[in-house]
């Protein structure tokens, strides 16, 4: 892997993803405000909402939150930047744990009671998806031979193929990365069903802001892991990869409207569940048919 | 118009309301009125609220409550007063326990009477607070230039 592609990823990752993710988040209103009979807010909403959180005063609690959320931001964009370089898909699995890990530093700091439990929650929001994310890269390497995800353009076929059990497990932990309900356990964008706010109860302006995009950069990082499963040396698969990433999303939008939050204990015990068989049985059989 | 007024986050507080007015405010959220629709969020969190929603009468176990919500909002920030308790303690005013409207803890910008009040005089009052908010933020801007 060498520093220069990364580095021109990580540069337009940083520019060019918190504009589709913005895109990708005020859609995500609109059509949950569809699937509930509303209208739902402008498209650019999201984008509104961070310039206004820019304009406000500068307030913090312990007063290194900011920076806590500005290296968050750093490492979000460096793991995008990993990724779509071509770069090593299980580094930038480990480099957006990083991000997250930071993020929780910051709900940390704060020692506000209400973050500390947002904060605990994200703690093991992590520890439920991060096996599946491992196994899902372990999959990855049996069924593309390496963990660089620009190797995938030099198969005949896509990675998908060898992985169904590993994509589906990936799935289901999709909507833990995104904080999505059922497991939006840590911060959720319904204040009904929120302990105060979770993670970002001491957030406020510039902060609070970064967490947004964050968010924005990190659903576009992780559709692009959705879609890296259907590339292959057709270069008319990045359509396909596309439309699949996009068709999850969707997937997304319509559980996070039509699930309850469940409990933490069910979150971690159903994402390890998922984890073991969908990734164990994946790996046993790629064993079996490549080596 | 500036960003302030296109994404008001708004918390709503129910001093000593008798729900009427609670019910009306979350009504405004519904499919019916769909505030979403101007960007208005409930945040249930007063550092990321703009607007501060207040319904019913102020009393003494209470005061301190909104004085801390108030106290703990990010500038630039505004009051809406959401219903006639709220406006000036109304049925209530005469209680042995009620200090009156919300303007006496905290100072309001704008006052939306009605009991219940209607979520069409909810609306109204958010938007007139959004001209509020927006001279705040200017005036906001203007400070954080010249200091």
């Amino acid at each position: 892997m060498s520093f220069i592609p990364v580095l021109i990823g990580t540069v337009a990752f940083a520019v060019l993803a918190p504009i589709l993710g913005c895109l990708l988040a005020g859609l995500d209103r609109i059509i949950s405000a569809r699937m509930q009979g509303r209208v739902g807010p402008p498209l650019l909403q999201p984008y509104y909402d961070v310039r206004k959180l820019i304009e406000k005063d500068d307030v913090t609690v312990s007063g290194v939150d900011g920076i806590y959320m500005t290296a968050a931001l750093v490492f979000t964009a460096f793991a995008g930047g990993i990724f779509f370089s071509g770069g090593n898909l299980l580094m930038s699995a480990f480099v957006i744990t990083m991000a997250a890990l930071l993020f929780i530093m910051a709900a940390f700091s704060s020692r506000s009671p209400y973050a500390e439990v947002g904060a605990s929650r994200e703690t093991l929001q992590v520890m439920s998806y991060e096996p599946m994310v491992l196994l899902m890269a372990v999959c990855f390497y049996m069924a593309a031979g390496s963990f660089m995800v620009g190797d995938v353009f030099q198969r005949n076929v896509p990675v998908i193929v060898y992985t169904v059990p590993a994509f589906v497990g990936f799935l289901f932990i999709l909507t833990i990365k995104l904080r999505k309900s059922p497991f939006d356990i840590s911060t959720s964008h319904h204040a009904h069903q929120e302990i105060v706010r979770g993670t970002t109860t001491e957030m406020s302006g510039k902060t609070l802001a970064k967490t947004e995009v964050m968010h924005w950069c990190e659903t576009v990082l992780f559709l692009g892991w959705t879609g890296m499963f259907f590339l292959w040396s057709n270069p008319g698969s990045i359509v396909i990869a596309v439309i699949a990433a996009l068709a999850a999303w969707f997937l997304e939008i319509f559980i996070d409207n039509n699930f309850a939050r469940v409990k933490w204990q069910a979150m971690l015990k159903w994402a390890w569940v998922v984890a073991l068989v969908a990734g164990g049985i994946n790996i046993v059989v790629l064993m079996g048919v490549v080596f | 118009m500036g960003f302030a007024s296109k994404s008001p986050w708004v918390i709503h507080y129910d001093a000593s309301s008798c729900n009427g007015c609670d019910i009306e405010v979350l009504a405004a959220l519904c499919p019916g009125f769909d505030v979403e629709r101007f960007g208005i969020i409930n945040t249930g969190n007063p550092k990321h609220a703009d607007i501060f929603l207040v319904t019913g009468s102020v009393n003494e176990r209470n005061i301190s409550v909104v004085k801390q919500i108030y106290d703990q909002m990010v500038e630039p920030k505004v009051v809406v007063a959401c219903g006639t308790c709220a406006c000036s303690g109304g049925i209530f005013h005469d209680c042995y326990n009620v200090i009156g409207g919300v303007d006496k803890a905290i100072p309001v910008d704008v006052y939306a009477p009605g009991c219940a009040v209607r979520p069409e005089a909810i609306i109204d009052g958010v938007v007139q607070a959004l001209g509020i908010l927006e001279e705040k933020s200017k005036a906001l801007k203007a400070s954080k230039r010249g200091a």
